[in-house]
């Protein structure tokens, strides 16, 4: 487990959970970014700005850490462009199919203790878990 | 305009902890989701600190009538499971352990300026299009 990192997991973390919190005290708002997502597409009068913003802050956010902390710091999605484009489409299906991602079933739903979101939440990470597994160790890709 | 800012500021503060906790990363993600390889349990302690903040912010906003900056709550009471949810987590399940990638942060991740990310963007974008158009069709009871 030489890749673990405890520490920054644990803060990272703490301020996801942060912005959960403070999203739903201040505007009454889940932070499920597949959500919030959703209901821009398209985008409906006077329901807008919030969601533009919070995603432009989801960037903001990263691009803070990589000025203030860190700029050499790298991102390593798969080289495979038709996986890309085939992970993609599942996921935004998905996502929307069942009603959240791992922000808005993950963080924001197990917080409250939603049923929904907890059988989701395990659904998705053995669907996760398994595809990996096949992926990785069957098929060797 | 303050609901704009308040949710610009929670954005950021949801971005930072994507890049500090590195799960803007998706190699970092399908390290975790690889169980038989070489695992990295970082995740799991991500989710733990994210749920331990996220779990008291819900119970506070379950005692009041209203949050602080609007004059609702827009959060969804459900509780029935049905064959939509676990279809749709399934299927993106399948999805995140593809590319290591989900929502959240795909978008954080443009800050890297990556053309992957913008693919997978665009693509879930279509996905999640897609699904809007499905869902009717799929249906066979409400």
């Amino acid at each position: 487990m030489e890749n673990f990192t405890p520490v920054s997991a644990l803060i990272g973390g703490a301020l996801i959970g942060l912005a959960a919190a403070g999203f739903v005290l201040l505007n009454g708002r889940i932070a499920g970014v597949s959500g919030v997502l959703a209901g821009l597409l398209p985008p409906t009068r006077g329901d807008s700005a919030w969601r533009l913003m919070f995603l432009i802050g989801l960037l903001v956010g990263a691009l803070i850490y990589r000025v203030a902390v860190d700029f050499s710091d790298t991102v390593s999605f798969t080289g495979n462009g038709w996986l890309l484009v085939g992970g993609g489409l599942l996921v935004g299906f998905g996502t929307r199919l069942g009603g959240g991602c791992t922000s808005g079933h993950g963080v924001c739903g197990i917080s409250r203790l939603s049923p929904r979101s907890l059988v989701a939440t395990a659904i998705f990470m053995a669907g996760g878990i398994a595809t990996v597994y096949v992926a990785r160790h069957w098929v060797g890709a | 305009m303050t609901r704009a800012l308040a949710a610009l500021a929670v954005g950021i503060v949801f971005g930072l902890g994507l890049a500090i906790s590195r799960m803007i990363d998706p190699a970092k993600v399908l390290g975790f989701l690889d169980l038989a390889g070489r695992w990295d349990p970082s995740l799991l302690l991500v989710m733990a600190g994210a749920v331990g903040i996220g779990f008291t912010g819900f119970r506070v906003a379950r005692g009041r009538a209203t949050p602080l900056l609007d004059t609702r709550f827009y959060t969804a009471d459900r509780r029935d499971i049905d064959w939509r949810l676990a279809t749709g987590a399934a299927v993106f399940g399948i999805g995140w352990g593809l590319v290591g990638v989900c929502p959240g942060p795909a978008l954080a991740a443009l800050a890297y300026a990556e053309t992957e990310g913008v693919t997978f963007l665009a693509a879930m974008t279509v996905g999640a299009l897609a699904a809007r158009g499905a869902a009717p069709l799929l249906a066979r009871r409400p």
